[in-house]
């Protein structure tokens, strides 16, 4: 930052731009932090290949003695992988991205840190959001599109309507992938804000880890008997079953002709974003106003 | 100077096996404290550890569907969907008594740290130290952790349709469930002492979780694999921690072979033993002591 010291109005990131500058920053320092520690970058990346392909495995063997995950869903073995793809790459994003920095807001609550965050002039969430890169978790989005696109190359060439490539899913994919991180970098802020009230809350973050396990699956399995209740709180009150199902859906095109919930149900993944997004903020500014800085 | 021999500690003659059970009881008692000083936390994460049991229910109920064509009777290599309901609960029992997390890792590090000097110096022995404490954090888990247990079975009943077993087949139930125990211990304690020649276990102790995961039968039924390996997987200690003590209980290893089964895994508790004292003996004539 040394041409901060040469105008100092250029040091305060009041407009996008700086804020643009700063996460490059931040991207830039960890990544070098990281390439201090190679072999346990490549470690890390070796064994997040390696439990990938056991969960290949794990379904490739499911899919041996079933052809499809629910009948008439049209969730088979290539279709599935494509979900599956879809989760990692989500699931990476926020591992990348929001997962040690919201580990590390818990932390800064309860050793009274948050007083450092709190004195720069920059907006607080996004300092405590982004102020860290984990760069090796970036190696589960490769895995997952290699294996999406394995997925789409089988799905192209197989005899009985084959997947065709539709140019709006070109931007429809990306978009509903970001919708879907925002979704659960949301809902993990409010997790970790919940902090400032109760103290230590490793069980939160299991808690985290739990609720997400809902999103993994096609939501259909859920549609029935008394799985219908976790279907609507899942999908209308705490929005997680959206996240990964409605740009795999999207992507793999289970069902030919589409099916009518569809299209109305990405309408709404839109608004449930932008929901999560205000209500996060509104925790957030909320667990600032009651916190009380501590051992300081 | 013959006073200051009389001051001797006691190791010279063999220490009584009155206190000797004391000396266990005392390890035993500490570890117990030890762990449930955290027991809210401790019961609500156990708790929060049977939500993924729900979305394995659907889960499981959607494969079932698809294989069945809609209605209730699809099998999978001879398991209903109730049967795999009922495996994957029993599995999970299983896994409450063979896993032992962080305990290779520890070793390992104690190993590296220099650590393990204590006890050289003491008259405890380290596999019986660790053996021990493990015995106490698993029967405080036990303790802390059988309410929620008992309510998730109470609740997913339903899902055993044949009731409870044959008198001798839960004993042999039981009897496979303690012997998860020392079997998940040892294997992991093995690992632990390999640190003696390699001081940094943890990629073999990733690809060992690896395997474990695969072949214990956590995620599903090893009489899923396809065929050569389905074979393979019934010579391998692995199955004993998770697989089979819930195929024990869902009557699925047959009346004539289960005790030649159970007898089996004595063998490997044996031949397991034997392996972690000679690593250990091994091991300390490498050892120096670096650290501490």
């Amino acid at each position: 930052m040394t041409e901060g010291t040469t105008n100092p109005e250029a040091n305060r990131p009041t407009n996008r731009l700086s804020y643009l500058r700063v996460f490059a920053t931040f991207a830039r320092n960890s990544l070098v932090r990281d390439m201090m520690f190679r072999a346990n970058f490549v470690i890390e990346a070796v064994s997040s290949i390696a439990w990938s392909i056991m969960n290949v495995g794990f379904y490739w063997i499911i899919f041996e003695h079933t052809n499809s995950i629910g009948a008439q869903t049209g969730w088979g073995r290539s279709e599935f992988f494509i979900f599956m793809g879809t989760t990692w790459i989500i699931n990476s994003l926020v591992q990348a991205f929001f997962m040690p920095n919201s580990e590390e807001f818990s932390e800064l609550i309860r050793t009274g840190g948050l007083d450092f965050a709190l004195l720069k002039p920059i907006d607080t969430q996004f300092l405590i959001s982004l102020r860290k890169v984990n760069w090796s978790s970036l190696i589960n989005l490769v895995v997952g599109a290699v294996l999406i696109g394995l997925s789409i190359y089988d799905l192209s060439h197989r005899a009985e309507s084959p997947w065709r490539f539709e140019p709006f899913i070109l931007i429809l994919y990306p978009f509903y992938i970001c919708c879907g991180v925002a979704v659960l970098y949301s809902l993990m802020i409010c997790l970790a804000a919940t902090s400032v009230w109760l103290g230590r809350n490793q069980t939160l973050y299991d808690f985290w880890f739990y609720i997400t396990n809902f999103s993994r699956y096609p939501m259909e399995i859920y549609s029935r008997g008394w799985g219908l209740p976790l279907y609507f709180i899942f999908t209308f009150v705490i929005p997680v079953l959206v996240v990964v199902n409605v740009p795999a859906r999207l992507l793999a095109q289970p069902l030919t002709p589409r099916a009518d919930w569809e299209w109305p149900l990405a309408g709404f993944t839109i608004v449930a974003t932008i929901a999560s997004l205000l209500f996060s903020r509104w925790v957030f500014n909320r667990s600032l106003l009651a916190y009380r800085s501590a051992s300081s | 100077m013959s006073d200051v021999a009389a001051y001797e500690p006691p190791p010279s003659k063999p220490l009584g096996l009155g206190a000797r059970l004391h000396c266990w009881w005392t390890i035993f008692r500490i570890a117990l404290e030890e762990r449930l000083a955290y027991r809210g936390d401790f019961a609500l994460g156990t708790l929060m550890r049977f939500l993924p049991v729900i979305t394995q229910i659907f889960l499981w109920w959607a494969i079932f569907e698809s294989v069945s064509g809609g209605s209730d009777s699809g099998r999978m290599v001879g398991y209903s969907f109730h049967d795999m309901i009922a495996y994957y609960l029993l599995s999970m029992l299983g896994r409450a008594f063979s896993s032992m997390p962080g305990l290779a890792s520890n070793v390992s590090k104690q190993i590296r740290d220099g650590e393990i000097k204590k006890y050289l110096i003491q008259p405890i022995d380290m596999i019986g130290f660790l053996w021990l404490a493990r015995a106490a954090h698993k029967v405080a888990y036990y303790t802390v952790s059988t309410l929620p247990f008992a309510l998730l079975f109470f609740l997913c009943r339903g899902y055993f349709t044949q009731g409870w077993p044959d008198p001798s087949v839960l004993l042999a139930f039981v009897i496979s469930l303690l012997l998860a125990f020392a079997l998940g211990f040892l294997m992991d304690l093995c690992i632990g002492l390999i640190g003696f020649w390699f001081l940094e276990v943890s990629s073999l102790l990733f690809v060992y979780m690896l395997l474990n995961f695969f072949l214990s039968g956590h995620m599903f039924p090893l009489d899923l694999l396809p065929s050569p390996w389905n074979e393979i997987v019934q010579f391998l200690p692995f199955k004993y921690l998770a697989y089979f003590p819930a195929a024990v209980f869902l009557g699925k290893v047959p009346a004539d072979q289960l005790w030649f089964e159970i007898g089996l895994e004595f063998a490997w508790l044996i031949v397991l033993i034997v392996a972690a004292r000679v690593l250990y003996a091994r091991g300390l004539r490498r050892y120096s002591g670096y650290g501490g």
